[in-house]
C-alpha cells in the first residue's frame, strides 16, 4: 500500500457556492494530499456533489478558492482548463458513458482526443486498462449492454486511461450488490498503488469509507463538521458524527409540523392560511 | 410565516419580465455559441484542438444523404401541386402558358428552402436536441468537459458545419427536383416539351433568385442549430424533460424558419 504524502494536490479554502439563492456550501476549507485516498461524506443535501462540481470546475464558486495541481482553477481561462484536465481522471456515478461509442472507443476518446499516438498503440493502451479494471475482452460491447457493476469498472478505465494526477469517483459503490461494491473497492485501491494518484471519492457507504478512505472528511448543511482519519472519525464524540455514522434521524426530522413547514414555508403550528 | 401571495398584475408583470429576460438570455447563448464555435473552427487547429473531419461526415451523412429520399418526395408533391393550383388559376385569365414563371420563382425563391428547412428541422433538429439533452442527463457533457473536450468543439461545430453544407446542398436538389416534377405535369397538361419547358424556366429565373433561395436556406440551417443545441442543454428533468426540450426545439425551429423567411424577403425585395 502506498503511503500518502504530505504534498497538497487539492486545497480549497473559504469555498462558498450557491445554487440559485440557496446558499450550499457555507465557508469550507478541504485539502487532499498526494497520494492519498480522501473521502467526502454527508447525508443527502449535505452539499458533496457540489464540492466536487467545484473542485472540478464545472460551476464557478461564489467565494473563496479552489487550488488543484497548484493552479487556482476559477481562473483558467478555456485553454488552459482543457490542459488542466489532462491530469484529472472522473468516474460519474451514472458512468456517463457515451451511448453511441463502444466500450473501447468510449476509453480510447481521451486519447485520441489529447495524445497523437497511432491507432494500435491507443488500442494497446485500451487493453491494457480493460485489463487493470477486470474487463478485459468486452471492448466492443455497446454501453447498454453492460451490467451496473461494469459500467462502473469501463468509467474508471476510462478515467484512468490518461493516468491522471487525481481520479474523482462519485458514489462508485451505489447501486451494486455488496460483492461487486466490495470488488469496486479492492479496484480503487489497486488503482491507487498501480498508478501512484490521489483518489477523491464520494459516497454514502460507510463499510465502503472505512475500508478504502486514509482520511473523511463529512459535510453537514454545507459545512466541513470534521476531517480524520477512520480511526479519528470512528471514535469523535460529535453527536452530529455519531448520528451520520450510525444514520440516527434527528427528532426534528419526524415532526411532520416542522417537516411540513420546511415543504411549504408555512407557520403550520400557528395555523395555516385558508 | 410565509409572505402574502402577490396580486394578479404584479404577478402577470413578473412572468412577462421574466419571459423578457430569458428571451434577451437565449439571443446571448446563440451569439456565445456562433462566437465559440467560430473560435474552434480558426483556432483549433492551432491549438492541437481541430474539428473532427469525421464527425461532420458523420452528420453531413445523418442530415443530408438520410433526408434526400423525403426531401425528393416532399418537393416533386410540391411542385406538381403547385403545376396544377397554377394552371387552374391563370386559366381563368386564359394566361396558362405563363405557368412555368410562377412555378419557378416559387419553387427556387420560396417553396425549396422553406420546405427543406421545415423537414430538417423535424428530423434532424429535433435529433440533435434530444442527443444533446439526454447526454446532458446522463452527464456525458460534464464527462465530456473534464476529459478536457470542449463540448462546442466536439459536438456543437460538427453539427453547425453539417447543417450549413447539406441543408443549402438539399435546398439545390429540392429546387431540381421540385421543378421537373412540375415539368412532367406541365408539359403533360399544356403540351409543351421538355426543352421547351426547360428553356422558359431559365429564362425567367437568374441567379439572383438560385442565392435567394441558398441565402436562406443557410440562415435556417444556422436557426435550427441553434435552437436545438440550446433546447438541448438546458433541459430539465429525466426522459419528460427531453421529449419537452425536442418538441419546443421543433416548435421554435419552425417558428423561426417562417419568420426569418418572411423578413428576408422583406429585406431583400422591398
Amino acid at each position: 500500500m502506498s503511503e500518502a504524502t504530505d504534498e497538497l494536490v487539492i486545497e480549497v479554502k473559504g469555498l462558498v457556492a450557491h445554487y440559485g439563492k440557496r446558499k450550499i456550501l457555507d465557508g469550507i476549507d478541504f485539502d487532499v494530499r498526494a497520494d492519498e485516498i480522501m473521502v467526502i461524506m454527508g447525508g443527502s443535501g449535505s452539499g458533496k456533489s457540489t464540492l466536487v462540481r467545484q473542485l472540478l470546475s464545472l460551476d464557478r464558486p461564489t467565494s473563496g478558492t479552489i487550488h488543484v495541481l497548484g493552479k487556482e482553477i476559477a481562473k483558467l481561462g478555456t485553454v488552459e482548463r482543457g490542459e488542466f484536465y489532462k491530469d484529472i481522471g472522473v468516474a460519474f456515478q451514472s458512468g456517463a458513458l457515451f451511448s453511441s461509442m463502444s466500450v473501447g472507443e468510449n476509453i480510447m476518446l481521451p486519447l485520441t482526443e489529447h495524445t497523437k499516438l497511432d491507432e494500435q498503440t491507443q488500442e494497446i493502451m485500451m487493453r491494457m486498462k480493460l485489463e487493470v479494471v477486470d474487463l478485459a475482452g468486452f471492448e466492443d460491447l455497446m454501453p447498454a449492454e453492460l451490467s451496473g457493476g461494469m459500467t462502473k469498472r469501463a468509467a474508471l478505465a476510462r478515467a484512468v486511461v490518461m493516468d491522471p494526477k487525481i481520479l474523482f469517483c462519485d458514489e462508485p459503490s451505489a447501486g451494486l450488490d455488496p460483492v461487486v461494491s466490495a470488488a469496486i473497492d479492492d479496484l480503487l485501491l489497486r488503482l491507487r498503488d498501480a498508478l501512484q494518484m490521489s483518489i477523491v471519492v464520494v459516497t454514502h457507504e460507510l463499510e465502503s469509507a472505512f475500508k478504502i478512505a486514509d482520511r473523511i472528511t463529512i459535510l453537514d448543511e454545507g459545512k466541513v463538521l470534521m476531517t480524520g482519519t477512520v480511526d479519528e472519525i470512528k471514535d469523535s464524540d460529535n453527536e452530529r458524527i455519531q448520528n451520520i455514522l450510525h444514520r440516527r434521524i434527528e427528532e426534528e426530522t419526524l415532526d411532520p409540523d416542522a417537516y411540513l413547514e420546511r415543504l411549504t414555508g408555512i407557520d403550520v403550528k400557528a395555523g395555516a392560511p385558508l | 410565516m410565509a409572505e402574502p401571495r402577490p396580486n394578479i398584475v404584479i404577478r402577470q408583470t413578473e412572468a412577462i419580465g421574466r419571459s423578457v429576460i430569458e428571451s434577451i438570455e437565449t439571443v446571448g447563448q446563440w451569439a456565445a455559441l456562433v462566437g465559440e464555435s467560430l473560435f474552434w473552427i480558426f483556432a483549433g487547429p492551432r491549438l492541437n484542438q481541430p474539428i473532427r473531419i469525421s464527425i461532420v461526415v458523420r452528420q453531413m451523412m445523418e442530415i443530408g444523404v438520410m433526408a434526400l429520399p423525403i426531401v425528393a418526395l416532399l418537393s416533386a408533391t410540391i411542385g406538381v401541386m403547385l403545376a396544377l393550383q397554377g394552371i387552374y388559376t391563370l386559366k381563368i385569365f386564359g394566361a396558362q402558358s405563363q405557368v412555368v414563371l410562377g412555378i419557378t420563382l416559387s419553387i427556387v425563391r420560396e417553396f425549396a428552402p422553406l420546405i427543406t428547412g421545415i423537414l430538417v428541422a423535424g428530423r434532424s433538429g429535433s435529433a440533435l436536441a434530444a442527443r444533446l439533452a439526454t447526454m446532458q442527463i446522463n452527464q456525458e457533457v460534464d464527462a465530456l468537459r473534464v476529459m478536457g473536450i470542449n463540448p462546442v468543439r466536439y459536438l456543437v461545430v460538427p453539427s453547425l458545419l453539417a447543417m450549413v453544407i447539406m441543408v443549402p446542398a438539399l435546398t439545390f436538389i429540392a429546387d431540381l427536383i421540385g421543378l421537373y416534377a412540375a415539368g412532367v405535369y406541365v408539359t403533360y397538361d399544356l403540351g409543351l416539351s421538355q426543352a421547351g419547358y426547360w428553356a422558359q424556366v431559365l429564362s425567367y429565373s437568374s441567379n439572383r433568385d438560385l442565392w435567394h433561395g441558398i441565402g436562406k436556406s443557410v440562415i435556417f440551417a444556422v436557426l435550427i442549430t441553434l435552437i436545438a443545441i440550446v433546447n438541448g442543454a438546458r433541459v430539465k428533468g429525466g426522459a419528460e424533460g427531453v421529449g419537452r426540450a425536442t418538441t419546443r426545439s421543433v416548435v421554435q425551429s419552425i417558428s423561426a424558419i417562417v419568420i426569418t423567411d418572411m423578413l428576408f424577403v422583406y429585406a431583400v425585395t422591398s
